[in-house]
């Protein structure tokens, strides 16, 4: 590690297939990346690039047939969580891996009261008696910044508003103080108004608790103002990863080059007319033998539809998978 | 009047829905989603349409194309009044007012294939013969940058960018004046999102399109639109020029949307200031009394939670509904320094507008 500190999940060449009717697809291949104690690590990519799966992946949350995780390592405090059963698994995630699901109307059981469900991973976990349990679930939505905590406990999902909702989800993750809270597209179905709140909130959080999070996100705006690391997907691989600062002034790969173009922005100069990605991502129906952008590539040349690229260093703490490199570009690679 | 008439000139629209509620079905209220909105788009302009979800934008794209009936108000395009007028000329006008929807999944007919689909327009207002129309539908695809080999396909063969891209083309179909595009790219990825604005902006400059563009997405309509309207609990905020209203918005909820947004750039965002609004958006069934904003607005005086402001001309082409900016100095080119006379307003504005140091 180039800072020293030490990573809390470390996840070595996760693989996952799932089996469908009309074949295989190959969703998350050999990805690998380390989670360091208190960071935020970004997960940017589209749809189907195999950033939510990896996640559900290695917290054993997929259904299995029709998902099977074929290969890797995922380690957390001492254990291979691939390996360990059930039983065990289920003491972790919501224990010391929290988590927050993008939709807070679908991920909250409608016929409980909040309190309930706040108070479950408390009782569960932490061996709470109920008045303890209680008096904790009231400090934890305060600390999510809902007013009225204590009284709200008795209200049923419904009577609270969708940004309220995700901080309900917020609070319950936090409930056991989690070492990894892994977000998944937590703020997508928000208004940017309410969005502004909840990172704010997650910033305000992370000052306070220090944990480390996984964020992924579509959203380049909000990767840019909350990570400390950014990992790129791409057809189910890690093609680039590097600090925020990093990744936004140099990227390095192309589909990450062309990503940061395609984006309107809110101020400066208005670009004419928008640069596209032509195409579409992929849906792997074999292992990548290629590099999985070739077809979209503006820089594809005939290694890389023979040979899919290898991560390599190119900055400190910087990698891409990639045989291309931008000119002038100074590389750690020959 | 020096300029044009505008293509289309909306007067005090509002849409109300009734509540009702009880085995008697009583009407307990109204939820007042779109409650008197004034605009006018030119010929040939994009006029963007931002708001937050419940805001009431959706709605009023619907109104102004009278695909719901408005309680309230008029719409006028190429002067004929469209909201009182009888289902016979309604229909004959259709084809000068089209749609295109947000979910091309849910707004194409699985069981119809693609030319079905574009051609079905032109079964129900042309006369066409089929070869006509089948090389009318072969057009419009290539047009919209579908391959024609797939006319014959359905849409579930195709990804949500070519999708819309089939809606586009049906809205297409009939040679409309004006289209009003609604969350066009909400159900896109980012990559696929750009692809279809570059092409509805193509499609413009081929067939001299006007747009009301409706959508959430802050970046993208300054990118598309000429002019942009904001919106806030069923009425407009402010509605102006694109370059004045991102450099220097007047309305206090203007300012704080913008401020919201998050951009793709970490210097920025590390030194960026920015507007927290407290709470949620108010139900419109219970809208708050005086200024919509004023339980959020982080300006608010005592009037605003008394008097309703009145939307206006505060600037020449700048229009906001809000007690910091003095009457109408329209008059007067000047003026452009009197909106900015509160200590307040325009800190706040331009705050997230200069990132740097």
């Amino acid at each position: 590690m180039p800072d020293g500190s030490v990573p809390v999940l470390e996840v070595e060449g996760l693989t996952t297939v799932f089996r469908t009717r009309s074949g295989a697809v190959h969703a998350v291949n050999d990805v690998s990346f380390d989670l360091r104690a208190g960071e935020l690590l970004g997960v940017v990519g589209e749809s189907g690039s195999g950033k939510s799966v990896t996640m559900m992946s290695l917290l054993g949350l997929l259904p299995r047939p029709p998902a099977e995780v074929r290969g890797g390592r995922v380690s957390f405090e001492g254990a291979d969580l691939l390996t360990l059963g059930e039983e065990r698994l289920r003491s972790v995630r919501g224990g010391r891996i929290g988590i927050v699901f993008q939709d807070p109307m679908t991920s909250l059981n409608p016929v409980f009261t909040v309190g309930f469900q706040i108070m479950e991973p408390l009782r569960r976990h932490l061996g709470m008696t109920g008045a303890q349990a209680r008096n904790r679930a009231a400090g934890l939505l305060e600390l999510v910044g809902i007013p009225d905590a204590a009284r709200r406990l008795a209200d049923f999902p419904h009577q609270f508003s969708g940004g309220q909702r995700q901080r309900v989800m917020i609070a319950i993750a936090l409930a056991c103080e989690p070492k990894v809270l892994i977000a998944d597209e937590p703020t997508t179905a928000l208004d940017v108004t309410i969005q502004a709140q909840i990172l704010e909130l997650v910033r305000d959080l992370r000052r306070k608790l220090g944990m480390a999070i996984v964020w992924i996100t579509h959203d380049l705006g909000v990767i840019a103002g909350i990570a400390d690391r950014v990992m790129v997907m791409y057809g189910g691989q890690v093609v680039e990863q590097a600090p925020v600062r990093a990744l936004f002034a140099d990227p390095r790969h192309p589909y990450t080059r062309a990503l940061l173009g395609t984006v309107p922005q809110l101020r400066g100069r208005r670009a004419g007319r928008l640069r596209t990605i032509e195409g579409q991502p992929p849906i792997l129906r074999a292992p990548p033998a290629s590099c999985p952008f070739a077809p979209r590539c503006a820089h594809v040349t005939e290694r890389c539809r023979r040979e899919n690229p290898r991560r390599r260093p190119v900055a400190p703490g910087h990698d891409v998978a990639c045989h291309w490199s931008p000119p002038g570009a100074g590389d750690g690679d020959g | 009047m020096g300029e044009p008439a505008p293509l289309v000139e909306v007067r005090g629209l509002a849409m109300h829905f009734p509540v009702f509620r009880g085995v008697l079905r009583r009407r307990v209220g109204v939820v007042r989603a779109v409650d008197g909105i004034d605009l006018t788009i030119a010929e040939g302009e994009t006029l963007g349409l931002v708001g937050e979800s419940g805001c009431g934008k959706s709605t009023a794209g619907r109104a102004i194309l009278r695909l719901c009936e408005p309680t309230a108000g008029s719409v006028r395009l190429e002067g004929t009044e469209v909201t009182r007028l009888a289902p016979e000329p309604l229909r004959r006008l259709r084809p000068k007012m089209q749609m295109v929807f947000q979910d091309p999944q849910a707004s194409l007919n699985p069981r119809m294939t693609v030319a079905a689909i574009i051609g079905e327009p032109l079964v129900e207002h042309t006369a066409m013969t089929r070869a006509e129309r089948i090389a009318r539908v072969e057009a419009l695809m290539d047009a919209v940058g579908l391959n024609r080999a797939f006319a014959n396909r359905y849409p579930h063969e195709f990804s949500g960018g070519q999708r819309q891209r089939i809606g586009i083309a049906r809205a297409l179909a009939l040679n409309p004046r004006f289209v009003v595009c609604d969350e066009p790219i909400a159900a896109l990825d980012v990559s696929i999102q750009a692809q279809v604005v570059n092409l509805l902006e193509d499609l413009q400059d081929r067939f001299g399109l006007t747009y009301l563009f409706i959508s959430h997405d802050l970046s993208m309509v300054r990118h598309i639109a000429t002019r942009v309207a904001v919106m806030y609990l069923g009425r407009i905020a402010e509605l102006a020029p694109r370059d004045a209203l991102y450099q220097r918005p007047l309305h206090p909820y203007t300012q704080a949307l913008l401020s919201a947004v998050p951009e793709p750039d970490p210097e920025i965002e590390a030194r960026r200031s920015r507007i927290i609004l407290s709470g949620d958006v108010p139900s419109p069934a219970r809208p708050p009394p005086g200024c919509r904003f004023s339980s959020r607005c982080p300006q608010a005086m005592p009037v605003c939670r008394e008097v309703d402001p009145a939307f206006r001309e505060v600037e020449r082409g700048r229009f906001v509904a809000c007690h910091l900016y003095p009457e109408t100095p329209t008059a007067e080119p000047a003026a452009a320094r009197a909106a900015p006379a509160r200590a307040g307003a325009p800190s706040a504005s331009d705050a997230p507008a200069r990132s740097v140091t």
